[in-house]
């Protein structure tokens, strides 16, 4: 049973270390690509476990449930693990084209493994403090890979993405430190029976106002977003597509976990800040990237703007809601991954991302114009894409509850995401090239064009299945969303069937 | 016992609030060290401080037989000391390199990957 949680942990990090004993070789870029493959088997296997046996959980070194590390899968955290699988092998299929050999021997494929390690780490364990040194993985990996080349752009984007994460890194381990002061353990599935007889709870309204801010800022929520667009375009492609699929989905699944099963004990306060947070996050997002002229920084915003969704889900904290936030999340990873690894093909066939600087693409390149085209619509909404289903779950579920105005906001931000996708649309594949150069995929090796294209094809078509064939994918979403809403079975699976129902410091007392 | 580290909490986030507000980098920096040292103290002291004995269990019992200190947020601490340490390392070598490379450690100078936009 335990294997088959560790192995999406322990497949990312064996490759990390071969890939960095061949990094000087071709063997090192074709290991990152087999060890992806492995952990999306890997990831393929805990899915079918979880879907068979419900919640799957595993003590790591046989330590009891409270007092030891627990690796837990419910759908969630299994759904995200075998996304991060996906994207991960996509992004290694592309960084076979898009990484030259400079980065390479600097070891970029073994810092892209140990970041899938932290990643599926993260979502896989049952336990705070653990959490913390996953997200502490992941954030030395990025770390490495948002400057590896060492451009200056890279470094002065660097700098903030560096600081400002590391602020909201300090946060949490004061959170999780007064946490435990007050409840006496740091298992989550324990946390969520602790927290109901905790005797002074407007401090913990106070820590779970810590957690907040300290996932807000992994998230990229307003207004703690700013170290994103100052540093997500900086560096190369595959880097960015990778962050901007998962880094900040793992602080918006750290908030949909914590605040679903810890901190419920006061939905009313906690959750009216998520909203609106969550709507602010929507507008500035969108308006940021209205007003930027950069491939990837428009991108980059939008991020933000997605995220607002996702929070809005969580905030609303309906069933309904709920659903529509996994189904968000699922649909979002795969078409932002997607669309920057679409603006590295365009910088490597018209030469730029500033969008005065490029153009011509849909007459030369009509290919990548179709496929910039699935991944664009479907983040706007428009139907039959993913995206569509998952902003109208979310709709419908603030206009059940009641919040007219959100889902307004919820609405015109999608408006307005059209207006930047047909901005890049206008700029980058209708008007003429500007230098007049003719972007055509021919120009790239027919070996790079593999690498390049069948990733953002494999991805687009992912986004279409979502999008044509919605019923099994909201079917599970609306399963995944019980187990959060009703975190018994988690509780059980962690504890054991009675709860032992331990606390750490006052078992311990009773002994004396 | 407690009381006082918590003031020895609230002075060093006091001090490296300070310091973080500044436009220099570095001193940012240094901020951040001191606030994760406050954090690490932070942790120590809500694990409550036992000034008895050291957390050993006898051979054959299950428990140890008298108060003891606790030894998790020890365990905790040391983790977060040493993750703290591998990060403040990578911080101060990117502060220097960047120095090296835009010549400046103000941070209202770095514009470089957000260069305000053209006029027009």
């Amino acid at each position: 049973m335990s294997w088959i949680l560790a192995a999406p942990i322990i497949i990312p990090f064996a490759t990390a270390v071969l890939a960095f004993l061949f990094r000087r070789g071709p063997e090192g870029r074709w290991l990152s690509v087999i060890g992806s493959a492995g952990l999306l088997v890997a990831s393929g296997i805990l899915m079918a476990e979880v879907l068979r046996e419900g919640v799957v959980a595993a003590q790591m070194g046989q330590w009891a449930a409270p007092f030891g590390i627990t690796l837990v899968a419910d759908l969630l955290s299994a759904v995200m693990v075998v996304i991060t699988g996906i994207t991960g092998l996509a992004v290694a299929v592309y960084a076979l084209a898009d990484i030259d050999e400079r980065k390479e021997v600097l070891g970029y494929h073994a810092l892209f493994q140990v970041l899938l390690a932290g990643v599926c780490g993260a979502f896989l364990t049952g336990d705070l403090f653990n959490l913390y040194v996953w997200f502490e993985v992941m954030l030395i990996a990025s770390f490495g890979l948002l400057i590896l080349g060492g451009r200056r752009e890279q470094l002065d984007g660097g700098i903030k993405y560096v600081t400002l994460n590391l602020v909201s890194t300090i946060l949490f381990l004061s959170g999780v430190g007064l946490l435990y002061g007050m409840t006496g353990t740091l298992n989550m599935a324990d946390l969520h029976g602790a927290v109901q007889e905790v005797d002074n709870p407007g401090l913990l309204i106070v820590i779970a106002v810590m957690f907040m801010i300290a996932f807000g800022v992994k998230a990229a929520v307003f207004p703690l977003f700013f170290w994103l667009p100052a540093s997500y375009h900086t560096p190369a492609f595959s880097v960015s597509a990778i962050f901007a699929g998962l880094l900040t989905k793992v602080g918006v699944y750290a908030l949909i976990r914590v605040f679903t099963l810890i901190f419920t004990t006061d939905v009313a306060y906690t959750h009216t800040i998520l909203l609106w947070v969550a709507g602010f996050t929507m507008v500035t997002g969108v308006l940021g990237a209205a007003a930027m002229n950069d491939f990837r920084r428009i991108l980059s915003f939008h991020i933000v703007s997605q995220i607002g969704y996702m929070i809005l889900g969580l905030a609303l904290f309906t069933p309904l809601a709920i659903v529509g936030a996994v189904f968000y999340l699922v649909h979002h990873i795969i078409v932002k991954a997607n669309l920057f690894l679409v603006a590295g093909v365009a910088k490597r066939i018209a030469g730029s991302t500033d969008l005065a600087a490029i153009g011509g693409m849909y007459r030369f390149a009509p290919v990548l114009g179709l496929l910039f085209l699935i991944p664009a619509f479907s983040l706007a909404g428009f139907p039959p894409l993913s995206g569509f289903w998952a902003k109208y779950v979310l709709v419908k579920a603030s206009l059940d509850a009641g919040a007219y105005w959100i889902a307004a906001v919820a609405l015109v931000v999608g408006l307005l995401t059209i207006y930047s996708m047909t901005k890049i649309w206008g700029y980058a594949f209708w008007k003429p090239h500007p230098a007049g150069l003719e972007p055509r995929l021919a120009v790239l090796t027919p070996r790079d064009r593999a690498a390049l294209l069948l990733p953002i094809a494999s991805l687009a078509a992912l986004t279409c299945v979502i999008g044509f064939f919605p019923e099994p994918f909201v079917a599970f979403a609306e399963r995944s969303a019980e187990q959060l809403l009703d975190p018994t079975a988690y509780v059980a699976a962690v504890l054991g069937d009675p709860a032992v129902g331990a606390e750490g410091l006052a078992m311990l007392e009773a002994r004396e | 016992m407690e009381l006082l580290v918590a003031i020895m909490v609230g002075v060093l986030v006091a001090a490296s609030v300070h310091l973080m507000l500044a436009r220099n980098v570095l001193r940012f920096i240094f901020g951040l060290i001191l606030i994760s040292n406050a954090a690490n103290l932070t942790i120590f002291v809500s694990g409550r401080l036992t000034p008895e004995a050291p957390p050993l269990i006898p051979e054959g019992a299950d428990a140890p037989l008298e108060t003891v200190a606790n030894a998790l947020p020890q365990a905790l601490v040391l983790t977060a000391i040493v993750i703290g340490f591998g990060l403040f390392a990578f911080a101060l070598t990117l502060v220097y390199r960047t120095y090296q490379n835009l010549g400046t450690l103000n941070s209202d100078e770095m514009r470089l990957a957000e260069p305000e936009e053209r006029k027009g």
